[in-house]
């Protein structure tokens, strides 16, 4: 097989991989490279990292005052940690929420599992931007659940939701929700029922049994659904973004003011490769290592 | 798993499902409202609807969402399927490692970082060869590279699990391995290649923070005009809109889940009755 399609493999390996090399590898060496640039009022707004003198010299020309400045101006750190803490908090709770709502589906009946997985899924494919806005109808100072609670007396003035910590977790955990259910019901749904049985039969309680069999058997699915959750989380940018307020700085947010608001292209990519050595990098050398023993 | 869910695992399921569905749900309501104040039912009124037909802004940049996401899924359903073939039928060729990793990588990069380095990338593209200029390409370019991950991941699933025999057999009676794939092999990858179509479609259509960056000042993509809309504070047309966007949106999917899960019930019935 492998022989037979000798001529004309490059013809199809080649193109995703030049596509995907000039449009996805490279543009990180380039941001690498104006990272190391100071900010200038020209187009494009910052200096020539690579230039050549009169004398036909190649010049290097780096600075490293941008990443000197995200040490020392302390927003960075704050967005950070604010980051983390956020994506960290959320994915907790999706976990929470999600893992009874997975066990429920893949014990109902099969006939029904189908509709219930559409069900969850359906909100991913509609407009993400519409639903963090459906959301902020929700729990805006008059929106849907103060004016129903308002409404049934059972609070007297508006409670403030909006531009706080708690809306950007909801945010989160609205938006994110189906990808933390759908792998933790994929790995429960193929559970051996009659572990469980044998547990029962050894005279274990429910509760043992779920905690020593179906728990540990479940890991692969928590694993995969909270990383699911807690990586686009981290770098968020619409939802604190519309939910939240000043106090509420992700480090997605950070890098859009930086570079809309100040015009910094080179501190904003600065910010973007210490981001992508900070968080991006350990999860990808963790998600290689993962596939890799998938493999195996 | 035969034994019944719990009623208390089976109401946590109903909350979560209603936490997911109310905000929509609220939503459409608004849209019918009369009132332009949201705390107050003026009546109902498909006014919204009716002024969404004359603001040029939203319809433009509608339109040149339409055309990107078109454009992008179509390009990213090519390259996807072809990066998903490579990597399931040619085992061992020099660049699996990198094409792998640049396949898997966009899936956990956050949009921002993608948008930020593509934007410098296209910016001294335009210095060095005078191309792309920004607007509908270079939003097409940086929309077909996150959507080929996801084409790649969902066709390789369908490849692997595909019958490799069929193939095999039409080779030793004598179709070149081209025409084996074009003819046995793509009909049986078609399902996937479909969803993942429509999948790049949604996402293309969504996108906010990528195109952001690579549209540059001239082209507004509707997400785009969305959020600056949004930004300032809520406007009862973008109700009219998003309830319009997400039932469309809902019966598509409904609609094309119903069609490939009968067309694979007639297949597995046809495999059935040729006696497999």
């Amino acid at each position: 097989m492998k022989s037979t399609w000798r001529g004309s493999r490059w013809l199809i390996i080649l193109p995703p991989l030049l596509f995907l090399l000039v449009f996805f590898l490279i543009p990180f060496i380039f941001a690498f490279k104006i990272s190391f640039a100071e900010a200038a009022p020209r187009v494009p707004p910052f200096t020539d990292v690579i230039s050549f003198t009169r004398d036909h010299h190649l010049q290097l020309t780096l600075t490293l005052g941008n990443y000197r400045y995200l040490l020392t101006d302390e927003v960075y750190g704050v967005a950070y940690l604010y980051s983390l803490r956020t994506a960290l908090f959320s994915t907790l709770i999706c976990l929470l929420l999600g893992y009874p709502m997975a066990y429920a589906i893949a014990r109902s009946p099969k006939s029904a599992q189908g509709l219930l997985l559409l069900i969850i899924m359906l909100p991913f494919w509609t407009s993400f931007l519409l639903r963090v806005y459906a959301l902020e109808g929700i729990i805006r100072d008059n929106g849907f659940l103060n004016t129903a609670l308002l409404h049934l007396g059972l609070i007297s003035h508006p409670l403030r939701i909006m531009r706080t910590s708690l809306a950007v977790y909801l945010g989160i955990i609205y938006s994110y929700l189906p990808f933390m259910v759908l792998p933790l019901f994929a790995t429960l749904e193929k559970l051996d029922p009659l572990l469980l049985e044998a547990a029962g039969d050894l005279g274990s309680t429910p509760r043992r049994a779920f905690l020593d069999i179906t728990l540990p058997l479940s890991l692969p699915g928590v694993i995969a659904g909270s990383m699911l959750v807690f990586i686009p989380a981290v770098g968020e940018f619409v939802i604190p973004s519309l939910l939240g307020g000043p106090n509420q700085l992700m480090i997605g947010r950070v890098l859009w003011d930086e570079f809309f608001g100040n015009h910094d292209w080179p501190v904003a990519s600065a910010v973007a490769i210490a981001f992508l050595l900070l968080l991006v990098g350990p999860i990808a050398v963790y998600q290689y290592y993962n596939v890799k023993q998938l493999e195996a | 798993m035969e034994r019944r869910a719990s009623p208390a695992l089976l109401s946590v399921l109903l909350f979560g499902i209603a936490l997911l569905y109310l905000p929509i749900l609220v939503l459409i309501g608004y849209s019918f409202n009369a009132s332009p104040l949201v705390n107050v039912w003026g009546g109902f009124s498909t006014a919204w609807y009716g002024q969404l037909l004359h603001n040029r802004q939203l319809l433009e940049a509608a339109l040149l969402s339409l055309q990107v996401a078109v454009a992008a899924s179509t390009g990213a359903v090519i390259l996807g399927t072809l990066a998903a073939t490579a990597l399931v039928r040619f085992g061992r060729f020099r660049g699996r490692l990198l094409l792998t990793g640049m396949v898997n990588a966009p899936l956990v990069m956050p949009e921002i970082i993608t948008g930020i380095t593509q934007l410098l990338l296209f910016v001294s593209m335009m210095q060095l060869f005078s191309w792309p200029h920004r607007g509908f390409t270079t939003i097409v370019l940086s929309h077909i590279t996150f959507c080929t991950a996801y084409v790649t991941i969902t066709v390789q699933s369908r490849l692997q699990s595909a019958d490799r025999s069929l193939e095999e057999a039409a080779m030793d009676l004598g179709a070149s391995p081209a025409r084996a794939f074009l003819e046995i092999t793509l009909p049986i990858i078609a399902p996937a290649i479909i969803s993942s179509w429509l999948l790049c479609f949604t996402l293309s259509l969504d996108d906010l923070v990528i195109s952001s960056f690579v549209a540059g000042p001239g082209a507004s993509t509707l997400p785009m005009v969305i959020y600056s809309k949004v930004k300032l504070g809520v406007s009862p047309d973008i109700n009219a809109l998003a309830s319009l966007i997400v039932c469309a949106v809902g019966v598509c999917i409904i609609g094309a889940g119903y069609l490939m899960t009968r067309a694979d019930r007639r297949r597995a019935l046809e495999a059935q009755l040729a006696g497999r």
